[in-house]
């Protein structure tokens, strides 16, 4: 068979150029920067809802001015009154947060098909593991980070201007940060976003990956539709809705991080069971779930080609 | 061959089905340190395929070696010393050109900032333009930068001018050539518009229906092949030497002879060097024709 293309090498004794030494993490550093350069929305989005939520009250707490004066002692020791412009910020990142990341997710391997782009990621020496522990870092540890922090600064500038008010109106500010209960705020906010947003949701992060790695197209329909049918085939044909009760009880982070005694105590923090939460079979099966769904995600991209 | 070397690209028997689709069927090929090879081939053959392959981007029967590496167990191992354009366009649109020069040194081990530097200075492409900002031939201009820059041992181009103009074309080539050919690397090439490859190439590979067809180095070509343009009077004497392939143009025969004697050639007509085209046609016409033999047609030639 002359089917060679060998004609003759000249020598082969070419000098090695040792390659440049560059560490394991190096890759997958430049991977997230690179997923935040594509994405801005990342950082942008919870920006944009802090920035919306404080000129809206602002504006509410110019226009209810009076009623600061008519505010009595009584009713400012009231804690849940207290603490609702902080925990509604909170919880509006954490929403904000939620739909970022679930269509980053969707999109993340998807995306890099569509634009045939996968062609220039996979000309470089990175691997498929970095690439998806990159992009599913996006929704298990930047956007925590991101949520967290831009929380703390929109709550700190709420602070600022209920304190401004309250000066304005002839108020004690110094009765009212004595109300506010910094510390327990934060670890409820933090408590419950590792336990609900991170831990609770990551199979659902993990899930929508490997969707956006399988699908040539309709990645949400894709990700959602199986659970809705899963959901309503239990229920047809043996009568129990087991799949709907497990999505909802991740969903909302188990029951098994907080407990609710039938009354309200006057700590909220007695509510917390960290302990019963980790040892909670639901935490370790959902994320056993997690890695598989990633590693599935990362096996799905090997073989992929451009849509 | 030196004892020990490894070639840079060895497959033995190498096989790809899609479905019932037989995509490579058993492909042998070996490219050795310092060629520069052309594998050409019509479309459907088979030629993504193989570099797909090479390039560890799908799984593959057989075997198969690049830099001594199985690529499809060590993609991103090998991407260390091999780079690749598959297609035009692929950089990502939302890019900056700086964000691309960054992350390719972020990530690359052998990537040298400084030359991609150097290469993008002479083109009009900005740093802070998107590459969906940039025309098409600016596009393959930047990722011809970053791979340049790359000092890869192999580079592998699968249809990288597909839709530029000819312009852009021949500067791709041109830089390939003057700036990144060394003689030490070893480039695997394929492409339609084969003759703007003639002078650029060492070896050349015909690939059809997922079967190398014909494989040989460029001066091998120079050596074995003649065309011929043949006057009506001198046809029936020029059949006699049973060229590979004939065909007419301008009420002329043109006659592709395989092994035999220039001089004896050149008392026919004007004797040539033929085109790679002009050869593709007449070896793949020989295979069609007699299948069995299809390696043996480009020695013995079979006429029509």
């Amino acid at each position: 068979m002359n089917t060679q293309s060998s004609a003759m090498p000249e020598s082969f004794d070419t000098p090695k150029v040792a390659p440049r030494v560059m560490s394991e993490t190096r890759p997958l550093y430049w991977s997230v920067r690179r997923e935040l350069w594509e994405n801005r929305s990342i950082y942008l989005a919870p920006l944009a809802a802090a920035g919306v939520y404080l000129l809206a009250y602002m504006v509410a707490v110019m226009r209810l001015q009076h009623k600061w004066r008519a505010l009595s002692g009584v009713e400012m020791i009231r804690r849940h009154a207290i603490a609702e412009p902080y925990d509604v910020a909170a919880g509006l990142m954490m929403v904000t947060a939620m739909i970022v990341g679930a269509f980053y997710c969707l999109d993340a391997l998807h995306g890099e098909r569509r634009d045939r782009s996968i062609l220039f990621w996979k000309s470089l020496p990175v691997s498929d593991v970095t690439t998806v522990l990159a992009k599913a870092s996006i929704p298990l540890a930047v956007l925590p980070a991101l949520t967290i922090a831009i929380t703390l600064a929109t709550q700190l500038l709420v602070l600022m201007m209920n304190s401004m008010a309250l000066a304005a109106s002839g108020q004690s500010v110094g009765a009212y940060w004595e109300q506010l209960s910094w510390f327990q705020m934060w670890a409820m906010l933090v408590y419950h976003l590792l336990t609900v947003h991170l831990l609770g949701h990551a199979p659902f992060y993990a899930w929508f990956l490997l969707v956006s790695a399988w699908a040539r197209r309709a990645a949400f329909l894709w990700a959602v539709l199986p659970l809705i049918a899963i959901g309503f085939i239990e229920k047809i044909v043996f009568g129990t809705t087991y799949f709907a009760r497990l999505l909802g009880h991740q969903l909302s982070g188990g029951a098994e991080a907080v407990s609710f005694p039938g009354q309200m105590p006057i700590d909220p923090m007695t509510h917390l069971t960290p302990g019963h939460f980790l040892l909670s079979p639901g935490l370790w099966l959902g994320l056993a779930v997690t890695a598989a769904f990633l590693f599935a995600a990362v096996q799905v991209r090997r073989n992929r080609e451009p849509i | 061959m030196t004892v020990g070397t490894v070639p840079v690209i060895e497959a033995r028997g190498l096989r790809k089905r899609f479905g019932s689709t037989v995509a490579l069927d058993g492909v042998d090929l070996r490219v050795d340190e310092g060629r520069i090879l052309g594998l050409i081939g019509p479309n459907g053959a088979g030629k993504s395929t193989a570099l797909n392959a090479i390039l560890g981007l799908i799984p593959y029967e057989g075997h198969l070696r690049v830099l001594g590496r199985d690529p499809w167990a060590e993609r991103d191992v090998l991407m260390n010393d091999v780079c690749f354009i598959s297609d035009v366009a692929v950089l990502p649109r939302w890019m900056l050109v700086s964000q691309a020069l960054d992350f390719v040194a972020g990530v690359h081990p052998q990537f040298d900032r400084a030359k991609a530097e150097g290469f993008l200075s002479r083109t009009t492409i900005k740093r802070a333009s998107k590459v969906r900002e940039l025309s098409k031939g600016m596009v393959a201009q930047l990722h011809l930068a970053l791979v340049m820059a790359i000092d890869a041992r192999l580079l592998v181009l699968d249809e990288p001018t597909l839709g530029l103009d000819i312009l852009y074309r021949k500067q791709f080539y041109d830089s390939l050539l003057n700036d990144y050919f060394d003689g030490r690397r070893t480039v695997v090439v394929t492409t339609h518009q084969v003759e703007e490859l003639q002078h650029v190439l060492t070896d050349l590979m015909f690939i059809d229906r997922g079967r190398i067809v014909f494989g040989c180095s460029m001066d091998e070509i120079e050596a074995r092949y003649v065309e011929v343009t043949v006057n009506p009077e001198r046809v029936a004497a020029a059949r006699a030497l049973k060229p590979m392939h004939e065909r007419q143009m301008l009420g002329r025969s043109i006659f592709l002879f395989a092994h035999v004697d220039r001089q004896q050639l050149a008392a026919l007509g004007d004797v040539r060097t033929p085109g790679i085209a002009d050869l593709f046609v007449a070896v793949l016409e020989n295979a069609a024709g007699n299948p069995a033999s299809v390696t043996r047609a480009n020695h013995e030639g079979v006429v029509r």
